[in-house]
């Protein structure tokens, strides 16, 4: 399992041929109080870039992006009752949907989690 | 992962200035952001909490960004009466009351607070319109009326059903023998203290839809009366981010949103800043068209609308009934105090009726939501 990160603040935990994708400890903080989640269809296809999801907060809604192409394999059910894990596990229980890559080379493009400290350091 | 909107996003070239209390923010936690000109914490330990803590509490919040002016001199009410539909001259020392800077055409320029000081009157305007307001006044006011930008003083709010007792315990003396206790203001009542030797000038007013006062004080002053609520058990620092969902859930309209040169007080349902006597007299800015509104309606109304679901609409969102536009979202986002989504809207007036089902568009999703009375949470003022 490895780890990666865009300078959106997603993060993609990826095995085999699936990636978990969800916002970072980072954005959830900057977002503030997470009220509501938006989620894609499951079976989508998706393009790396793509503004597949919405975290609403009290304050803003904001766009997140899948890192990477392919399809959504599942969007995390427990945010409809409990939008508020993405602020308290947003890397972990927290996470958004998952993707089957298309195209796993594309993941050589984003940050591991040094780079990504590194990267929100700068910020 | 971007943000879509922001309240408060006015954008400005120019660098933010700093507040009085610019320091003391950040020392607390703030997170500063950009509104209205200046460096501006919208929010400490977290909106949800701060907005429940003002609830239950009291809320501290800076408000010195809004601008305090002073008009004074022989027939100061009359002349102010000339741009604002108040009845000025009823105003008694010691009130204040909520009124409008109209246009010709009746169009909002902004709304404000005017305070009979006795010596002058006190008024204080949002801080984004204030260079402009101060324009238009100096361009209307005849010349002999005086206007002050008390630009060296802070504004504090203190809010909720615990503010009386945490300002109470500070120990203020009224700066006049003949002047009230402050536990004899009333809402809409103000006077002048003095605390620690230091001048206060303080209303029973503010914008949350508690109990609560408004403090003006001088920028030096400002940081040791900030510690010393603070230093009250009931009393956190509130940021931005609490004061919009608080002025939103008591239905209150905010400036710049709800509020512009394209909408009139009757349309906006502030039509009770309309005095009576002024109703039958006119004779200020804006008073033909405003006057025929009052007689014949407008066509579109302000009104309050709950969601269903958790997805919030915000300021922009489409409002439709079946197929057809009837009107937009001018403020929106979730309730804490509801646990869901509540809006502000102008739509047409037929459809503005309590309980008329409507869809809110966002995002391509059609929202339904029904129209519901304001404020969304009752007002607790201490009357």
């Amino acid at each position: 399992m490895t780890r990666y990160f865009t300078q959106e603040h997603e993060w993609i935990e990826v095995e085999g041929d699936t990636g978990t994708v969800g916002i970072t400890d980072y954005a959830q903080g900057q977002l503030g109080d997470i009220t509501f989640v938006e989620l894609p269809g499951e079976g989508s296809a998706v393009a790396k870039g793509d503004s597949v999801s919405v975290v609403d907060s009290v304050k803003a809604a904001s766009d997140v992006y899948t890192p990477v192409s392919g399809t959504i394999a599942e969007a995390n059910a427990a945010l409809a009752d409990a939008p508020e894990l993405v602020n308290t596990d947003a890397e972990t229980s927290g996470w958004l949907f998952r993707v089957t890559l298309s195209d796993p080379s594309e993941l050589s493009a984003l940050m591991d989690e040094a780079a990504y400290k590194t990267y929100v350091e700068s910020l | 992962m971007s943000e879509i909107d922001t309240p408060g996003d006015e954008e400005t070239a120019i660098e933010p200035q700093l507040l009085p209390l610019d320091p003391w923010h950040r020392t607390r936690g703030g997170r500063m952001v950009e509104f209205a000109g200046y460096w501006m914490p919208v929010q400490f330990e977290g909106i949800i909490a701060e907005h429940l803590w003002t609830r239950e509490s009291a809320g501290l919040f800076d408000v010195s960004h809004m601008g305090q002016l002073e008009v004074s001199g022989e027939g100061a009410a009359a002349a102010l009466e000339t741009l604002l539909p108040g009845d000025i001259s009823a105003l008694k020392p010691g009130r204040l009351r909520y009124s409008l800077l109209l246009d010709e055409n009746g169009g909002i320029l902004d709304d404000l607070m005017v305070t009979n000081r006795g010596d002058a009157f006190y008024i204080v305007v949002n801080g984004a319109t204030k260079w402009d307001d101060i324009a238009h006044l100096r361009e209307f006011l005849p010349d002999a009326i005086t206007l002050n930008h008390l630009d060296e003083h802070g504004l504090l709010a203190l809010q909720g059903p615990k503010a009386a007792s945490a300002l109470g315990r500070l120990g203020l003396t009224p700066a006049s023998p003949d002047g009230p206790g402050l536990d004899e203001l009333k809402f809409m009542q103000a006077a002048k203290f003095e605390w620690q030797g230091r001048p206060l000038a303080i209303s029973r007013s503010g914008y949350t839809g508690e109990d609560g006062f408004e403090i003006s004080v001088r920028g030096e002053d400002i940081e040791a009366l900030a510690d010393a609520l603070c230093d009250q058990p009931e009393v956190k620092p509130i940021g931005l981010g609490a004061r919009d969902s608080l002025r939103l859930e008591a239905g209150l309209p905010l400036y710049g949103h709800d509020l512009s040169p394209e909408i009139d007080p009757v349309s906006a349902g502030l039509s009770f800043a309309v005095s009576k006597r002024r109703r039958a007299e006119g004779g200020f800015l804006g008073a033909e068209r405003i006057l025929a509104q009052l007689e014949g309606g407008t066509a579109t109304a302000r009104v309050g609308l709950a969601l269903e679901g958790r997805m919030a609409a915000r300021e922009g969102a489409t409002v439709w009934s079946g197929d057809r536009q009837v009107g937009v979202v001018t403020s929106g986002g979730f309730s804490p105090t509801l646990q869901r989504p509540i809006a502000m809207a102008y739509v047409e007036r037929p459809l503005g009726a309590e309980g008329t089902a409507l869809e809110l568009e966002m995002r391509g999703k059609r929202l339904p939501a029904s129209v519901v009375a304001m404020p969304f949470v009752p007002h607790r003022y201490h009357r």
